[in-house]
């Protein structure tokens, strides 16, 4: 099915594929004129989309240990971009960043920044010398450039535990979206999530995972675009929104101005009985806060996310996929443009949705509104059911003020088309775009982790002589076994003790990110040193978290502490990897020089000619 | 060969450390100055805004292709570029 000439089509089969997707919306947006239900909508959307994953998938299943860790080393470079964009947009961007700028304000957008710049990193300092050295995992490279099956294992602990409190959070948010746009329990929702997610993945492994996340990046970038730019439009802001929405954040300042931004104590908010996780509008919109700290706490979460993102294995090993050396440089270029059009379009849905809830001139604002009269509006009533949506009528006075009004930042992806009054079409696409948006980034997680236990643990340290289709079964059941686990853990919802998605890029900074670069970039770097500096950046990172993050610190030492210069536990990796540095710079230069094989196997690296480091088979 | 091989990676390490410069500008630097520079504006939109809503994504973008070719000129320079595969 995919020989050569599935590569050479690949565009006109993608063209249909969106030409079908577009008919499809059309047909939907049909059947409601004809009186189909939202919900039914919504299950259309979600279980169509699904449907065709499932049947890429299928197609792209593959017994070859070429093709299953690396699609065959022919991904077109645009392609892998797309594939990339999806790997990297989880369900938390697609369904939260917007909202965590709607309340985060200047502050929160260093995340932007931080998600975006990484790349600049992987690209000028890994990616292309990685494809290079022709591994199929992140952990391979760091055991073949060290040697060693100890400084293997150590990186494959790293592996672990970043990706692994990544994709809990998106197995979660597949459930959540399953389950509202099925109408199904969440429990129930996990596990449908789960088998969409392994039907994708486990036939053909990375071969399946990239054909079905560039499907899946066609469906989430039009789900987030279009409604950008219909309520823009519709709203005469503009018709190219990210261009001209210049006085809406100048109206936004104002009316922040009249309003007055109050924050209410936690006291005052539990009494009212306001639902966990709920926010009032309290941070201006486009202002900057004041003080060195608020720079340093702005420049230390862009670093956090920029070197964790040079280090997460799952978007590494997207560039192991490329023809050649040139085009995994290219195809990080792609990566990021496509990345761009979500990320740079999220500040302008949260501009375009704060408004439409604040100017009192809007049929859609509700501040200043009698609360009686909100309450009668049928989104409020939909969202404060399921407890996303609340009112806290502080002083009394029947009348909504801004820091009344409460709701969960996903509501601004998943509600505001609903608020500006479009079809509910919209709506399931959104649902549609979201559920794409999770199930991409947890089929590329699963993958990484269970194609590191298969290969650098299974094959690399215990079972060497096993011959193909034995490691081909033990990549698959570890696959099952590692999306279960990650299941179990989100149908607990005992995600909560997990924190944030953004621990993952602190763990990945901490403990692989310098052993990468220098592997790369420094000959005198040693398998002690790499041994050394990984293990003291992980566990200093993770002591450090143990300590500022309130929830663990009172279990363990009974008192919360306060962050050390400002570095909570968002930011931990500003310990772990710096520390992870020191280390591992004092030990190589401490131990004994690698040998001329090792040095000139780092030469080889460094040039794009040639045979791949490895070789063609491992 | 070897002469040419470290006249290559020179080059493709002043190339790293431009890059990073520019990186460097964008992701951090104009951030130390978020109060002063959103006292001007840019289509509109303060720049501090501006900058981390779009501005920064939006020079990323360049600088990436921008660096891609860069190199792929140094490669083609020092004979290691490589056939077209794809």
């Amino acid at each position: 099915m995919l020989k050569g000439g599935f590569i050479k089509n690949l565009p006109k089969i993608y063209g249909l594929y969106t030409g079908g997707f577009a008919i499809f919306i059309i047909l939907m947006a049909i059947a409601e004129q004809y009186g189909m239900s939202a919900k039914n909508i919504g299950i259309m959307f979600v279980a169509f989309t699904v449907l065709i994953y499932a049947l890429i998938g299928y197609l792209s299943r593959t017994v070859q240990v070429d093709a299953y860790y690396v699609a065959g080393r022919q991904v077109p470079t645009v392609f892998n971009g797309m594939a990339t964009a999806a790997d990297w947009m989880s369900g938390a961007s697609f369904v939260a960043l917007a909202g965590g700028v709607y309340f985060g304000g200047y502050t929160y957008m260093a995340f932007l920044v931080g998600w975006t710049g990484g790349y600049v990193l992987v690209a000028s300092l890994l990616a292309p010398y990685l494809r290079k050295f022709g591994c199929y995992t992140v952990p391979d490279f760091i055991g073949t450039r060290y040697g060693g099956n100890l400084v293997r294992a150590c990186s494959v602990f790293v592996l672990f535990i970043a990706s692994f409190t990544y994709v809990t959070a998106q197995i979660n948010a597949t459930g959540t979206i399953a389950s509202r746009a099925l109408g199904i329990d969440f429990e129930l929702a996990v596990w449908v999530g789960l088998i969409s997610i392994l039907v994708c993945s486990m036939l053909g492994g990375m071969r399946a995972v990239t054909w079905t996340q560039v499907a899946q990046y066609i469906v989430l970038i039009v789900a987030y675009l279009l409604p950008v730019f219909w309520i823009s439009n519709q709203g005469g802001y503009g018709f190219f929104p990210h261009l001209m929405l210049g006085d809406e954040v100048a109206k936004i300042g104002e009316l922040e101005q009249t309003y007055g931004l109050v924050k209410n104590s936690a006291a005052e908010i539990a009494a009212a009985g306001v639902p966990g996780g709920l926010k009032q509008l309290s941070v201006a919109h486009s202002a900057v806060p004041e003080g060195g700290m608020a720079v340093w706490k702005y420049l230390s979460l862009a670093i956090c996310m920029m070197v964790g993102t040079a280090s997460l294995p799952h978007i590494l090993m997207r560039y192991f996929t490329t023809p050649s050396v040139k085009a995994a440089r290219k195809s990080v270029a792609w990566s990021l443009f496509f990345i761009f059009l979500l990320y740079s379009s999220a500040p302008m849905l949260a501009t375009l949705s704060k408004l439409s809830l604040l100017d009192p001139n809007l049929a859609s604002g509700i501040i200043g509104k009698s609360i009686a009269d909100v309450q009668a509006l049928e989104w409020v009533q939909r969202w404060s059911e399921v407890k996303q949506v609340f009112i806290a009528d502080f002083n009394g006075d029947g009348v909504l003020q801004l820091n009344e009004f409460f709701m969960r930042g996903d509501i601004v992806v998943l509600a505001t088309p609903e608020i500006a009054g479009l079809p509910f079409v919209i709506s399931g696409l959104v649902f549609a775009g979201g559920m794409a948006a999770a199930m991409s980034t947890a089929d590329g997680l699963v993958l990484a982790i269970s194609n590191a236990l298969s290969h650098d643990i299974y094959y690399k340290i215990i079972d060497p002589k096993a011959d193909t289709s034995k490691r081909l079964i033990v990549a698959r059941v570890l696959l099952v076994i590692i999306g279960a686990a990650g299941a179990y853990i989100a149908s607990f919802r005992l995600t909560s003790i997990l924190g944030s998605v953004a621990w993952a890029f602190d763990f990945a900074m901490s403990g692989l990110f310098f052993p990468l670069v220098l592997g790369v970039w420094w000959k005198r770097a040693t398998r002690e040193g790499a041994i050394a500096g990984i293990m003291s950046g992980i566990l200093s990172g993770l002591v450090y978290l143990l300590y500022v993050y309130p929830k663990f610190s009172v279990a363990i030492w009974g008192v919360a502490h306060e962050p050390w210069l400002g570095i909570d536990h968002l930011r931990f990796g500003m310990i772990g990897a710096p520390v992870c540095l020191v280390v591992m710079v004092a030990v190589s230069l401490m131990t004994k020089a690698p040998d001329k094989a090792t040095q000139d196997m780092v030469d080889e690296t460094r040039i794009p000619t040639g045979k791949t480091v490895i070789g063609k088979q491992h | 060969m070897s002469n040419n091989r470290d006249t290559y990676w020179g080059k493709t390490k002043n190339h790293m450390i431009v890059t990073l410069v520019i990186w460097f500008f964008f992701s951090l630097v104009i951030f130390m100055f978020g109060s002063e520079l959103n006292t001007m504006s840019f289509l509109g939109y303060p720049l501090a805004y501006y900058m981390t809503a779009q501005g920064s994504l939006l020079a990323f973008v360049v600088l990436l292709f921008w660096t891609a070719n860069k190199q792929e000129k140094i490669d083609e320079e020092h004979g290691f570029s490589e056939r077209e595969e794809d």
